[in-house]
């Protein structure tokens, strides 16, 4: 094999840290609110400052989601979605945008692909990185040399309560970037963070040891949020249900919940460059 | 290697294993900690056998139900009578086992899914001898359907918290449950129902469950002489059939798990998780379930509510795929027939879940002829079904006239 070109979630994180900046994660459900609206959405984001684009394909069963995403989810899948479908929306939004693109599922939607044909798939759709959070390490043998294989980054998620020495042995397999979980729960707006999230960066980032770039989401809605994250010491943040949250409020119309995408968008990336 | 062994760092064959969101996994790591050291402690074994014997009811009778016998022809038919413990199904068996290793554990919180609420009631009354505090998720749509159980529930004082998510039926009672112990990890306990979900789970509840196939085997001793040719359990999650089978795993005896055929498998509306289903991970757990072709979990029926689950104990799956058990479907008609058999012969009403085992039993006992002996595990009491069996016969009556 020859040398291979660097993934682009890699590249992208690797540019945004050599300006002394931190990077947006934004989610979006593929197929909310419906097929076509959600790749206005996706480029709403990225043109409000989203620098790396997570792709959730629904699941009829997602455990590790609060009810924002579980009412998106639930909804895509009215809509007909399919990993197929979910695939091609992320061709659609690769072809009018060079953001990395990841998709974030859960591991039965994997496994009844096959690993090797689902992440095969992505990677021809323009999907540069996999998030599984019901895939843990001790199951990931599998995952984690098919992904190697097709140059996917396959992204970890590390919890507060995870002990110092799974940690270091997450942090090693993690490729793109280590998800920390920020919280004791599932996805969704929250208002206020306690000490032992800010705790839990500071201990992550120290066993992380630069081997990788630390991101921190669940929870996250507002700049105030993203600031406290970056000053402990989050390389970047994701946002999620805040997203899907304005979606489900707006009244005016398709244009003016883009606006409004673009918006939140837009003022939380400022928070993530300023220091 | 002997079957009794399994699982092997948390699998069964290749079945198993743990799929569950990080947080999860210090909890999980605790709990197997936390069961393996009280399953070799004297002291935790004695206030188990205590609450089993004084509290719940135990040892259960094995019952030659020689009228049935008799009427359908050929082998005798032996009931092991688990409807006739403490809250009316072999769901105590479990739910003191764990409720002990939650108090040992210094859980202060316990919570618990539910389907048709039996599993839920076993909890709540586990609690209460054992002074925890308790919380019990159940699908709106159950709630609605078994108001009386959540009535039940409340009265020995547990929380009820209805479920609105996805089917609003026992998988989504698992996925708050699930969802629940993410955000209260620290100090709460999830009281599983069955031999499902992620390591240690289906090991542990089938271990607890296993004093039913113990029993069994030494009263067949007893009453037929010998060991039984065949023993047949019905198969939900597979906990009352699990711990049937689990004694006679390494032995020669025939062993049928049943499960719910609902309208028929080319229906589409039933519970066969092993008989139509295919492999996938669900609940922390890799194992069959009934799913459409992109991995989206589908809806199920039975007319039993403790069968209608799309999933099954990965050990299960395992004892299928080396074809050690062989997985059976009786139709809800089958079931209600068999229901009224028992109810008219024997004068036991079973739960329409067990009434799946028993109609098995009855289109099997002439193939094994007049000298054979079958156990069936009558894994829970009917009362709880009258109601159901009720209109199902006058919509049956209507329909036919
Ligand atoms: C009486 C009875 N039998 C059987 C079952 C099915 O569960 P399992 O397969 O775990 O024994 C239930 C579940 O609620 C039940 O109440």
């Amino acid at each position: 094999m020859g040398s291979r070109r660097e993934n682009p979630i890699d590249t992208r994180l690797r540019e945004i840290m050599a300006r002394g900046e931190h990077a947006l994660i934004g989610y979006m459900v593929a197929g909310y609110p419906d097929e076509r609206t959600c790749l206005d959405v996706a480029i709403a984001m990225i043109d409000g400052g989203v620098d790396i684009l997570e792709i959730g394909i629904p699941f009829s069963d997602p455990i590790a989601d609060g009810p924002t995403i579980q009412r998106a989810s639930y909804i895509a899948l009215s809509n007909g979605i399919t990993p197929l479908k979910a695939f091609n929306i992320a061709k659609s939004i690769k072809d009018a945008s060079d953001t990395p693109l990841v998709a974030m599922t859960y591991y039965n939607i994997v496994y009844r692909l096959g690993v090797e044909r689902f992440i095969a798939m992505a990677k021809e759709h323009g999907i540069d990185g996999l998030i599984v959070p019901d895939l843990t390490y001790e199951e990931a043998d599998d995952a984690i040399r098919v992904a190697h294989m097709h140059d996917m980054d396959l992204i970890f998620l590390v919890a507060p309560n995870t002990s110092d020495e799974r940690l270091n042995m997450i942090a090693g397999v993690s490729k793109g970037f280590l998800y920390l979980v920020s919280v004791y729960g599932t996805t969704g707006e929250r208002d206020r963070f306690y000490d032992y999230t800010t705790n839990a960066i500071r201990r992550v980032k120290g066993m992380i040891m630069g081997r990788v770039p630390l991101a921190v989401g669940f929870g996250i809605s507002r700049k105030e949020h993203a600031r406290v994250m970056i000053d402990a010491g989050a390389d970047a943040i994701v946002v999620g249900s805040a997203f899907i949250n304005l979606m489900e409020k707006s009244k005016d119309g398709k244009d003016s919940m883009l606006i409004d995408i673009r918006q939140l968008a837009c003022e939380l990336k400022q928070a993530t460059r300023s220091v | 290697m002997r079957l009794k062994h399994y699982p092997i760092d948390g699998r069964f064959g290749r079945f198993g294993g743990r799929y569950v969101p990080e947080t999860l996994i210090p909890a999980l790591e605790e709990l197997e900690k936390a069961y393996m050291d009280a399953r070799d402690d004297k002291d935790f074994k004695k206030d188990l056998e205590y609450y089993l014997k004084h509290y719940a009811g135990r040892p259960t009778q094995l019952y030659h139900a020689k009228n049935l016998s008799d009427a359908v022809g050929g082998a005798g038919i032996y009931l092991k009578r688990e409807d006739l413990l403490h809250g009316g199904a072999h769901k105590i068996n479990n739910t003191i086992g764990q409720a002990l290793l939650a108090r040992r554990m210094g859980k202060e919180r316990v919570i618990a899914e539910t389907g048709a609420g039996q599993h839920g009631v076993a909890t709540a009354m586990a609690c209460a001898a054992l002074g925890l505090r308790c919380e019990i998720y159940m699908g709106a749509k159950d709630a609605e359907r078994q108001r009386l159980n959540v009535f039940r529930m409340e009265l020995l004082g547990a929380k009820v918290n209805r479920v609105y998510s996805g089917s609003q039926t026992l998988k989504d009672a698992i996925n708050e449950a699930l969802r629940d112990w993410i955000t209260n990890v620290k100090n709460t306990y999830y009281l599983l129902g069955s031999v499902v979900g992620p390591h240690p789970y289906p090991m542990m509840v089938r271990d607890f469950q296993s004093v039913i196939g113990r029993e069994i085997r030494k009263q067949c001793m007893n009453v037929i002489g010998g060991m039984p040719d065949a023993i047949v359990a019905c198969v939900g999650g597979g906990s009352n059939a699990m711990g049937t089978f689990y004694e006679f795993l390494d032995s020669k005896v025939d062993l049928y798990g049943v499960e719910a055929g609902g309208h028929g498998l080319a229906s589409k509306e039933h519970s066969a998780t092993l008989c139509a289903g295919s492999e996938g991970v669900l609940h922390g757990m890799l194992t069959y379930l009934l799913q459409d072709e992109n991995g989206q979990i589908m809806d199920t029926h039975s007319i039993a509510a403790g069968l209608d689950y799309p999933g099954v104990g990965p050990e299960h799956a395992f004892l299928k795929s080396i074809e050690r058990v062989k997985y059976v479907s009786v139709t809800d008609d089958e079931a209600v027939d068999a229901f009224m058999n028992l109810a008219k012969y024997e004068g036991i009403i079973p739960a329409l879940e067990a009434a799946h085992a028993v109609a098995y039993t009855m289109r099997i006992a002439k193939d094994y002829g007049n000298d054979a002996s079958i156990v069936v595990t009558l894994s829970g009491r009917g009362d709880k079904d009258v109601e159901v069996v009720k209109r199902y016969l006058e919509e049956r009556s209507s329909s036919h006239g």
